[in-house]
């Protein structure tokens, strides 16, 4: 068996599978939180939650309603959009004015709320999500066996993160939504209905946390808690790259996942700190963030 | 007045708690170039926004062909047929020029098409892929008056287009109004420089603190000379 | 966030009469333990002197601190340690643990200050999160398991703080003395300036003041607040854990802080009691507790930003102002 720094190289690339899987979710859900904080100006606490709730959305459509993974993918966004649109249009919207401290009160409120109410139904414990049959087994690439599902999750996240990144840079849509976020009032006069922009937008940002909750439920099971301590994480990575562009926020998602792979082999005790112990370094070198704009 | 276009009578304004405009009274004709003048903070820009209605706190009435615009949410104040060219330009930095140049929405039909607006401005069509506020000054300003064309918007507000550019590029400004003008559509102009309005206008209206006061059609300019520049303070 | 504060005798001119209440509540407080459980009532004075330390960030500063948990539970386990492995005097384990905290709210402050508003919140949050991390692994705090067992001891080796009268008026005095502490610094030049940095932080900058300097200055104290409240926790319920220092204890002093009046002296105090009281009535069912939490925070955020002792204020102002000959 070959080694690199003493690592065997089975363990070393199995722990920057992980670190890359890690690192998909990271770039997911900080994808979303810069897209809703780019437009409203929320820092979106409830994320975490959401992400929860596409997993649970998964798992009850499976259980109740015999509904497969595939489709899945797509409804559980779907649901979860959906609630969070209604969460924007009657709650949300109320706060823009004020504050943006408020908007990050309401979601922490809003993610206690999901979180107990799941844990109350469902315990604490995770439940069990099987991958969908095309995905199961492992592949034997010679220098280390690649489970089927994980290389999906690596690749639909890569798919997910260009597709948005076409959205907003490349469609009509996405021009509304980089226009409306630099000045929303002169989009507004030109005609463009910027309310029903900003609740599409909350609304995008909830799916694509449930998407990423879905992709997540075969690997880390059903969980109420599996979205809260996630989205500290998340935030950290968020500060990482600053919230200037929706392309730093997924490249910085999968280098500190990667990074965090790699400090999982190497220095095993530090590894769940280290993106913290990043973020702390990029404040005092850089403040802003890896990509950010302002100062 | 029963045949104005755009008619807007005792409008007052606020901002916050500040009484900003004082009973404003204006109207404008179909195909008419009227030119609203006065000094910094003479409320010039605010009436303009109080008609877009980006400035909400308002009293009075502003018709649109009859249309109440004061009751209207924003966003379908454009689609009534009002064209806004803002004093800031408001050139989006994360948009390419072309972007900027389609992305306020039609509102209307007969608007000018996108190969009519790169005729008419040869300089965006060069520059199309850039991101928007490269442009120059004057070039932006282009951009900000050529976007509201395409929109198929009537009656068009201008704020200061003329602001802060170079003699030849003002000319150029000129050109493209009274071009506009030909094409039958109805202009509100706010201006300091009334000597390029002169060129175009057909009525002039002269703020002062929040308040018309006076009004009189473009022949008669000379003879107000002495109150312009009292009133302009230059 | 740009809340209404100002000390309670200057409220827009409305004639609270302050000392009479000041001493009809300090009567109050030194008989209560005759009539209500000590141990709830100094959980309520922990945990109220807590929400005054984080209010002193958030009402007068402008900052949401999302990490004050750190500087709480971090005392807690500094003193738990201290009077149980060292055996020293619980005075001086408080004081260590508020030392500590103040040494922590350096650190996190220096890293947190250099950016603003939400970005402020989140790093104290991540900051938090790392710090908790690594109290889960540093042995001296066992773990999962925290601190137990931790002897109340003899106050300078006169009071015996096993005696729950005497624990109860120590743990008074020291909230005593940590509301007496914001209040100073609040009605002081110090409290002016930040409160002018809330207010307008650029002009406080062009009249020349070092705003960075303030802003850590009052986050160090705020966390050696805290941690003083912490610490006391600490003898008083003997045993220091990893829920002091996780991110939900951080949410709770913040709602606390919410619901009693952000930028009110005696808010903190008033959220406190309410969010103890209401855990203390719903211990016994099994009524999720978060949920109700979560609510509470969504009512307070939509509809009763001013919070309790806010709203109080308002409705005062509100009658002297219809009573004024118009």
């Amino acid at each position: 068996m070959s080694t690199i720094f003493g690592i065997p190289t089975p363990a070393l690339y199995g722990q920057i599978l992980i670190g890359l899987i890690n690192g998909s979710f990271y770039a997911l859900l900080s994808l979303g939180l810069a897209v809703i904080f780019g437009l409203l100006q929320v820092i979106n606490f409830a994320h975490g939650a959401q992400y929860m709730l596409g997993a649970f959305a998964a798992y009850g459509l499976l259980n109740y309603a015999g509904i497969g993974y595939w489709p899945s993918l797509i409804l559980a966004p779907l649901i979860v959009g959906a609630v969070a649109m209604v969460i924007e249009r009657t709650m949300l919207r109320r706060l823009y004015g004020l504050d943006p401290l408020y908007g990050l009160l309401l979601t922490f409120g809003l993610a206690l709320i999901f979180e107990g109410v799941f844990r109350y139904w469902f315990g604490t414990s995770g439940k069990p999500y099987a991958p969908p049959a095309q995905l199961t087994g492992a592949l034997n690439l010679g220098f280390m066996f690649l489970p089927v599902y994980r290389g999906w999750v690596v690749i639909a996240s890569l798919v997910i993160c260009l597709g948005t990144w076409l959205l907003i840079e490349k469609t009509r849509l996405g021009a509304y939504l980089r226009a409306a976020t630099e000045n929303a009032t002169l989009v507004q006069a030109f005609g463009v209905n910027v309310p029903r922009l900003l609740t599409l937008t909350y609304g995008l940002g909830a799916a694509l946390a449930a998407l990423a909750g879905v992709l997540a439920a075969p690997i880390y099971q059903v969980s109420p808690l599996m979205g809260t301590n996630l989205i500290i994480i998340v935030f950290a990575v968020v500060v990482v790259g600053g919230m200037g562009s929706i392309l730093g926020a997924i490249v910085t998602g999968y280098v500190l996942g990667i990074l965090e792979g790699l400090t999982k082999v190497f220095y095993p005790e530090a590894s769940s700190i280290v993106i913290f112990v990043v973020m702390a370094l990029v404040l005092l070198v850089r403040p802003a963030g890896l990509f950010g704009r302002e100062a | 007045m029963s045949d104005a276009l755009l008619d807007i009578k005792a409008l007052n304004a606020w901002y916050g708690e500040s009484h900003v405009l004082h009973g404003v009274d204006l109207h404008i004709r179909e195909g008419e170039t009227v030119t609203l003048l006065g000094r910094n903070g003479a409320g010039k820009t605010t009436t303009l926004r109080a008609i877009m209605g980006i400035l909400r706190r308002r009293e009075g009435a502003i018709r649109l062909r009859g249309q109440d615009l004061l009751a209207m949410p924003l966003h379908q104040v454009a689609q009534a047929g009002l064209g806004y060219v803002p004093e800031e330009r408001g050139i989006f930095a994360s948009l390419s020029v072309e972007e900027n140049l389609t992305l306020p929405p039609k509102v209307a039909e007969g608007g000018m098409s996108i190969e009519e607006i790169y005729r008419l401005f040869p300089n965006l069509h060069e520059r199309r892929h850039s991101q928007g506020t490269k442009l120059s000054g004057g070039e932006q300003q282009m951009l900000a008056i050529a976007r509201v064309l395409r929109t198929g918007a009537r009656v068009i507000l201008l704020d200061e287009p003329t602001e802060g550019l170079a003699p030849v590029i003002v000319q150029r400004i000129g050109d493209v109004l009274v071009a506009l003008k030909k094409r039958g559509l109805t202009i509100l102009l706010v201006e300091q420089n009334f000597r390029f309005a002169r060129k175009v206008a057909d009525r002039f209206y002269l703020m002062e603190d929040g308040r018309m006061v006076n009004s009189f059609p473009g022949s008669e300019l000379d003879a107000h000379m002495e109150e312009l520049h009292s009133v302009l303070g230059v | 966030m740009k809340v209404q504060s100002q000390p309670l005798e200057r409220q827009a001119g409305i004639q609270i009469p302050v000392k009479a209440l000041a001493a009809f509540a300090l009567v109050g407080l030194l008989a209560a333990p005759f009539a209500v459980y000590p141990v709830l009532l100094m959980s309520v004075l922990c945990f109220a002197l807590f929400a005054c330390a984080f209010n002193l960030l958030i009402g007068y500063v402008g900052l949401l601190s999302f990490g004050h948990a750190t500087f709480f539970g971090g005392a807690a386990y500094f003193t738990a340690h201290a009077v149980k492995v060292w055996g020293w005097d619980p005075l001086a384990g408080i004081l260590l643990g508020a030392l500590g905290a103040a040494a922590l709210g350096l650190v996190v402050g220096f890293l947190a200050i250099r950016r603003q508003g939400i970005y402020f919140a989140m790093i104290t949050l991540a900051l938090g999160q790392m710090f908790a991390f690594i109290c889960l692994q540093v042995p001296f705090t066992h773990g999962e398991d925290g601190i137990q067992g931790v002897p109340r001891g003899r106050l300078l080796r006169i009071i015996d703080l096993n005696e729950p009268l005497a624990m109860y008026y120590v743990t008074l005095a020291i909230f005593l003395f940590g509301f007496f502490a914001v209040w100073r610094i609040v009605n002081s030049p110090f409290g002016n300036i930040l409160k002018a940095i809330r207010e307008n932080e650029r002009r406080a900058i062009s009249l020349g003041y070092r705003v960075d300097r303030y802003k850590l200055g009052a986050f160090v104290m705020s966390a050696a607040l805290a941690g003083l409240a912490g610490g006391t926790k600490a003898i008083v319920f003997q045993f220091a854990t990893l829920t002091d220092v996780q991110w939900q204890m951080s949410g709770e002093v913040i709602l606390m802080t919410l619901l009693g009046g952000i930028g009110t002296l005696i808010g903190p105090v008033v959220g406190a009691a309410f969010v103890i009281a209401l855990q203390n009535y719903l211990a016994s069912s099994d009524f999720p507790v978060t949920v109700l939490i979560g609510i509470i925070f969504v009512v307070c955020v939509l509809v009763f930003r001013r919070g309790i002792a806010g709203e109080v204020l308002e409705f005062l102002r509100q009658r002297k102002n219809r009573s004024l000959p118009s």
